[in-house]
């Protein structure tokens, strides 16, 4: 099968359109971990409520053509307005404690979540369809690729650049930086650090509603679904670095293209293929590809 | 005007206590040096000044208002600036973006920016670019008062600034902090080098086991060697 160029092109976009839907989740997971410091196991939850959050404003929306990406734009406000009330009412509460706290608390927040989204959209499993225009393919020369993929792509990379930008080039961004390497100090030159952590987490959570809202017409929404892409977007954060956005977009790319290729190459046993590539960089590089060492480590 | 005064604090690391019965006083435009041995209270008294390690018993006050159990931030913003001991910049911002997170306006006085940071550090503007971690620790110790400074603060905390850089930078150094003396700022300095103190304070106060063991102005404490060796020489 690896003579056939036109089946390589295709499980070629495949591994980035999927990267860059990781991407959007795991940017959200991998700044709340770099800043707060804290595991939000949670993270896969919030996807799948974006997903669901998506089904039910599209249907809201039905009579505009520009439902869906309205219903995007809903599901990411929706979930960053339900990662403000869970910051302010508990987590807030829990950075000074173990971790174990936080553990236990976003666990928790699974747990919920997962019962939520059984009570309100049922067990069986629901499908949001494409958007208008883009339910159709696109002619890339080599061959045809769906266009919503392929928007998919493009909507990863300017998500990605969009970070960037604004970790770097913004002030906001270097206050948040800041708070990555030192919260004492940065409250002594007189920044309110909590309200940083606040937006950070509304942020991070709002990118992965959003997330599952663009996701959702290309999956299955089904309870559960929260489960895996947790697990994914732990694996790049730990092959990419816990907290770094660079690693997180390396990450993504090589858990897509490995996932894509791992089906030519060990049909139904790609994921083991993924696995050994986190050991890999565990054994190489064990903060991760683009990640630094935490001090006392060195 | 009185601008700090702290009024007899105890502060503990959990379980165990550090400062017992504290009390500093600092003026508008004066300089009050902290002077004893490693492990006195030092530090844990600007941290508690700060609100960083808060007191457990005691006041302290700015400009009459008692700030303790404040948030850091919030105390900052009342025109406190704190250098602590082992720099602290931030390691993977630029020189110029340690300044700027630090940019907040405050009071009347003529206000502190990068250029008028720029004239008293030049070393700063040549480095501008370069990551906070990758400067010398001389630099560092500049960037952290730099850094401050960008908050325009009436009153200095610095702990430890000469520590650990050569003569001639800790003379350099001493230069610049006059320099701020006599732009108005009010300082708390923090040392166990005795000299770089007296220079520099109007007044100092002496801890042992946290507490205050002796107050009185630089030139009395000049004419008392026996105070010198019995706390302060190692
Ligand atoms: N984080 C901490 N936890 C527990 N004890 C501490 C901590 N920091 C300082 N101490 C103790 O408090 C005492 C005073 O320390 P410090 O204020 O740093 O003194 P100084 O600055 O004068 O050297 C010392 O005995 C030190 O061991
Ligand atoms: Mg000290």
């Amino acid at each position: 099968m690896f003579d056939n160029p036109v089946l390589l092109f295709i499980q070629l976009m495949n591994g980035l359109s999927l990267g860059m839907n990781l991407f959007i989740i795991s940017s959200g997971l991998t700044l709340i971990l770099g800043v707060l410091r804290v595991l939000n196991f949670a993270h896969g939850a919030f996807f799948m409520l974006g997903g669901y959050v998506c089904f039910t404003l599209v249907g809201a929306f039905d009579m505009s053509p520009m439902g869906f990406w309205l219903a995007v734009i809903g599901s990411a406000l929706a979930l960053g307005a339900l990662a403000w009330i869970i910051e302010r009412l508990m987590l807030r509460h829990l950075y000074h404690r173990d971790h174990l706290y936080q553990l236990l608390f976003t666990y928790a927040l699974v747990l919920l979540i997962g019962d939520l989204v059984k009570v309100g959209w049922g067990s069986s499993v629901l499908s949001v369809s494409f958007p208008p225009g883009l339910d159709g393919a696109t002619n890339l020369g080599v061959a045809y690729y769906p266009s919503y993929r392929l928007l998919l792509c493009v909507i990863g990379v300017l998500v990605g650049l969009g970070l960037w930008y604004f970790v770097n080039r913004t002030r906001a961004g270097r206050l948040v930086r800041a708070a990555r390497q030192d919260r004492e100090m940065l409250e002594s030159l007189g920044i309110n650090v909590g309200r940083i952590y606040l937006w950070v987490f509304v942020a991070g959570s709002a990118i992965a509603g959003m997330g599952g809202a663009l996701a959702a017409p290309a999956i299955a929404l089904a309870p559960g679904m929260d489960a895996e892409i947790v697990v994914e977007c732990f694996i790049i954060a730990i092959i990419g670095g816990l907290g770094s956005l660079g690693g997180a977009f390396l990450g993504s790319l090589i858990l897509g293209l490995l996932n894509a290729f791992g089906v030519l190459l060990i049909p139904e046993f790609e994921i083991v293929l993924i696995y050994l590539m986190m050991v890999l960089v565990l054994l190489i590089r064990p903060w991760g590809l683009l990640g630094k060492p935490e001090a006392g480590y060195r | 005007m009185t601008l700090l005064e702290v009024d007899g604090i105890h502060t503990s690391y959990g379980i165990s206590d550090v400062l017992f019965d504290i009390s500093v006083r600092v003026e508008a435009g004066e300089s009050v040096g902290l002077l004893g041995r490693n492990g006195v209270g030092k530090s844990t008294t600007m941290r508690s000044i700060m609100g960083l390690t808060p007191p457990s018993q005691g006041s302290v006050s700015w400009k009459g208002q008692k700030v303790n159990g404040m948030p850091t931030s919030d105390i900052a913003r009342l025109g406190v600036g704190f250098v602590p001991e082992d720099r602290r910049v931030f390691p993977d911002l630029t020189v110029w973006e340690n300044l700027d997170i630090a940019r907040r306006m405050h009071g009347d006085a003529e206000q502190w920016d990068e250029q008028r940071v720029y004239a008293l550090f030049p070393e700063l503007e040549r480095f501008r670019d370069r990551r906070g971690g990758h400067l010398s620790g001389g630099q560092q110790q500049m960037l952290t008062i730099a850094r401050s400074l960008m908050g325009n603060p009436e009153l200095l905390l610095l702990d430890e600034p000469s520590e650990g850089l050569a003569p001639l930078v800790v003379d350099k150094l001493k230069e610049q902090i006059a320099a701020l003396q006599a732009a108005g700022l009010s300082l708390v300095l923090a040392e166990q080098n005795l000299n770089f103190v007296l220079d520099l304070s109007d007044r100092v106060y002496i801890l042992e086991k946290g507490e205050v063991k002796f107050e009185g102005t630089s030139d009395e404490l000049r004419q008392s060697p026996e105070l010198v060796s019995r706390y302060l020489s190692v």
